[in-house]
């Protein structure tokens, strides 16, 4: 009996610190509105609704993780975690994966998620016609079975170790869905509302979530082409977010301000001065290393970002598993530039065209990297172009000296082990470093190949990496739980809280 | 037997001539005729300016360096990838080609479908207009309701304080441009006093009425603000000609009073080339709610022809200039046809003209 009391009191004390435990979150949970609409503001708006369409970067925004889900995702921590993959196996020649799917998960449509629907999303991607841009790295996929309706099989021509990676971008989309572009099929948390082009889309929670329940109702990405009018919507309480900050000017308002939380968070847009490689002077790595010694990278960061953004020395951001820092390599020097090009053969310099894009910050950079090769005898003539000229003279045909461009992908410096890419640096070390990375037993491995590609380029500076732009978050106060690094512009919105 | 009413045949007798003495005037009067004429000939006028506009467009959209088919394509993409998005868009067909599958789609009024967003254009453009067409038509309604009161004020009192400052007031309006005063406005009425939203549209559109309506108002003000301070000037110019007129001398040496004859005579004398620059500034307001548009982050015509011209998506471009080119010429039509209306004289020109 008086055992009893005491296990029934032991028992009581044990239930109230469970109550206790349960209790913070409970009380923290009345903190916030679990209806309320978030109102977020984005420069990127989405073109369409199929991210193998040329909806452009704004689609992964509104959509990944938060409307359609893939078999793993990549976190704002930058780590790749199974999503509607429950379990997967791989065999020992690494060449076979096995996937088990996620019990009870079901669509928008209500259909139900089966091993048939993955077959079909990931031949959406590989597929004949299709532009994705991912489909390059999927191109190992020899076939995708499908044994039964929870169960894929993927089998591979040669391994690769960042096939889960690589399926984080790859949506599982209803195989029964017939026009993705203007409408959605998918398991997320969220389901399309309304859409206006030009202006706005609404997502709404989807009720027959598999998994944990967003913590509002509705999300409303406006979208505006003006950074001042984007400013102002935040600044009238119109919209409770913006993803990325573009315009370094506005943070003034925002800074020091209790109303509103200003996040420095973790980027992967990395601003290039590309030289066209297979070209006179650009073929001379000296010349390559004289330019980048020439240009003050850490004052042009602080003349356009003030205390923002960081330098990087190569292609490879520090969310990627083979950052170093590589900035002691050819730091700023203009005597040994001027060195460097005497050397080279050119000791009065030299004249070049950058093409540059039209938009911010590039004709500003490029008026900067004009004063600066003025000084070691470098005359830069500056040709301005919009992004869709530039796609044609130089992605495509490679019709220039030196450009401009942001590169804002997680995980990129493949491009570098493409010698038919448009930078056209070609190193056979390089290449073979790069696919052999892929094909790697363990991520030790790979890291260590991408880790060595890495300081070749560097050495090699088959590019100058001018620097890597902030990743910048502003929100009101009353908001909490939004990811800050946007990692290939993912942006998760399901943790998002509004205060009551 | 009951006689029918005297007075009910005579009135169908009555209601027989002017009938008759109608469709007379229709078919005889010279007045009519001449009009009549005037509308084909200007009808024939639209129609061969519409396809001179076709042709420009299209010609000088190709002249435009880059491709449709970037817009669909990434940094990534492969050589047979940038292939199959330049055959879908038909980007690498020859461009007489091209030119006459646009011609052809042209005459059945098909605008075809977005390159890049996959929507049909036409309905997708319906939609911008109800964003663009009420902007600026309130825009221009209220800068006629402050222009012409303000400008024939400013013109009978020419030489008083009040007139000069109407006119430097007005100077100073003509030299704001449009995107500083919509800034200006947004920081005063938006961002201080959060009385209107500083930009959007909402995303139900004119279901939400009030919200709609609200978030026009400070984009209205602005184009109002651009148009009646040009407007202003040349209702007051031609206040000036008509107070210094012979008619209105002549009126009022017959006894009329000031304000009477004003309104009776001069008014509209006053108007005939008031409304051609009416119709003129219709047209540029129209045309300049693209900039006023981005300021307001509204989803207008402006918004979907800026981003179709930087994506190079042909029928988007093709489809928008084509519907506002139409407007503009029915605008000018339109005005053309008032002037004739109120004014007997012109009407007579036709037959010279």
């Amino acid at each position: 009996m008086t055992q009893f009391s005491v296990r029934g009191l032991l028992g009581a004390l044990a239930g109230a610190a469970l109550l206790t435990a349960a209790a913070t979150p409970a009380v923290l949970a009345q903190d916030y509105n679990a209806d309320a609409t978030i109102h977020i503001g984005s420069l990127y708006e989405p073109q369409n609704l199929d991210n193998t369409a040329g909806a452009g970067q704004g689609i992964n925004e509104a959509f990944n993780s938060n409307v359609y889900e893939a078999l793993f995702q990549l976190t704002d921590a930058g780590s790749v975690v199974p999503q509607l993959a429950d379990s997967f196996a791989v065999s020992d020649d690494g060449l076979t994966y096995t996937f088990k799917l996620k019990p009870g998960v079901t669509f928008h449509s209500g259909d139900k998620l089966t091993s048939a629907d993955v077959k079909s999303s990931i031949e959406r991607v590989t597929a004949e016609n299709s532009k994705s841009s991912r489909k390059s790295s999927l191109k190992t996929i020899a076939s995708v079975e499908t044994p039964d309706d929870q169960t894929v099989v993927i089998k591979l021509s040669a391994r690769s170790i960042s096939l889960p990676y690589n399926l984080s971008y790859v949506w599982i989309v209803d195989h029964n869905a017939k026009d993705i572009t203007s409408s959605e099929d998918g398991t997320g948390p969220y389901k399309l509302g309304e859409w206006r082009r030009g202006s706005a889309l609404s997502l709404e929670r989807f009720d027959g979530y598999w998994g944990t329940k967003p913590t509002n109702k509705e999300v409303v990405f406006s979208y505006f082409t003006d950074a001042t009018a984007e400013n102002n919507a935040l600044l009238t309480g119109a919209v409770d977010i913006i993803t990325s900050v573009q315009s370094p000017d506005s943070l003034a308002q925002f800074q020091n301000n209790p109303a509103y939380t200003v996040s420095n968070g973790q980027s992967t847009t990395k601003l290039v001065l590309a030289y066209n490689d297979r070209v006179a002077p650009f073929d001379n790595v000296k010349v390559r290393k004289a330019i980048a010694r020439a240009i003050n990278n850490k004052q042009l960061l602080q003349s356009i970002w003030g205390s923002y953004g960081s330098l990087i020395g190569s292609f490879v951001p520090p969310t990627d598993p083979w950052y170093e820092d590589l900035t002691g390599v050819d730091p700023y020097d203009p005597a040994s530039a001027k060195q460097l090009l005497t050397e080279a053969g050119f000791p009065n310099g030299f004249t070049i065209t950058l093409d540059t894009p039209n938009y911010d910050p590039h004709p500003v950079v490029a008026q900067f990297v004009q004063s600066e090769l003025a000084k070691v005898g470098i005359t830069v003539k500056i040709n301005i172009i919009t992004p869709n000229e530039w796609y044609t003279k130089i992605y495509q045909k490679h019709d220039f000296q030196v450009t401009l461009q942001e590169h804002v992908n997680h995980r990129d410096i493949v491009f570098y082990g493409n010698p038919d890419f448009y930078w056209g640096y070609n190193n056979p070390e390089v290449v073979k470093l790069i696919a052999d990375s892929d094909k790697a037993k363990t991520t030790d491995e790979q890291t260590a190949d991408l880790k060595k590609a890495n300081e070749i380029i560097s050495q090699d500076k088959a590019s100058d990496w001018l620097y890597l732009y902030p990743q910048i978050v502003v929100a009101s106060a009353k908001v909490s739980g939004y990811p800050v690094n946007g990692l290939n512009s993912q942006f998760f919105v399901y943790g998002i809280k509004k205060a009551q | 037997m009951q006689r029918p009413r005297p007075g009910a045949g005579t009135l169908y007798f009555a209601r027989c001539i002017a009938k008759r003495q109608l469709a007379f005037r229709l078919n005889h009067d010279p007045e009519v005729i001449a009009i009549l004429a005037y509308l084909a000939r200007r009808l024939v006028i639209l129609v061969l300016s519409l396809f001179v506009a076709a042709v420009v467009l299209f010609v000088l959209l190709r002249l435009l360096p880059g491709d449709p088919a970037n817009a669909l394509l990434g940094v990534g993409a492969t050589d047979a990838q940038i292939a199959a998005a330049r055959a879908q868009v038909g980007s690498d067909q020859p461009l007489p080609a091209q030119f006459v599958g646009f011609l052809g789609k042209l005459a059945r009024f098909d605008l075809g479908e977005s390159f890049v967003s996959k929507t049909p254009v036409l309905p997708e453009i319906g939609n911008r207009l109800s964003v663009t067409l009420p902007l600026t038509i309130g825009g221009f309604l209220l800068a006629i309701s402050i222009a012409v009161p303000l400008g024939i004020l400013a013109g009978v009192k020419a030489n008083g304080r009040l007139g000069t400052t109407i006119s430097v007031v007005s100077q100073l309006g003509i030299a704001i441009p449009v995107f500083w005063l919509g800034i200006l406005l947004v920081a005063i009425f938006a961002v201080n006093l959060r009385i209107f939203p500083s930009g959007g549209f909402p995303l139900e559109g004119w279901r939400n009425f009030g919200t709609a309506l609200l978030s026009l108002i400070l984009p209205v003000v602005t184009v109002a603000i651009v148009i009646a301070a040009s407007l202003l000037r040349y209702v007051r110019a031609a206040t000036l000609d008509v107070l210094g007129s012979d008619y209105l001398r002549t009126a009022r040496a017959l006894g009329s009073g000031f304000t009477e004859a004003l309104l009776r005579h001069g008014v509209r004398n006053g108007a005939v080339p008031v409304i051609s620059i009416l119709g003129i500034d219709l047209a540029t307001s129209f045309l300049g709610a693209v900039v006023v548009e981005k300021v307001y982050a509204l989803p207008g015509l402006g918004s979907m022809l800026l981003l179709a011209i930087g994506q190079r998506d042909y029928p988007d471009v093709q489809g928008v200039l084509f519907v506002s080119t139409l407007l503009v010429l029915v605008i000018g039509f339109a005005a053309d046809l008032i002037q004739r209306l109120v004014d007997p004289r012109l009407r007579g020109q036709v037959h010279t003209s």
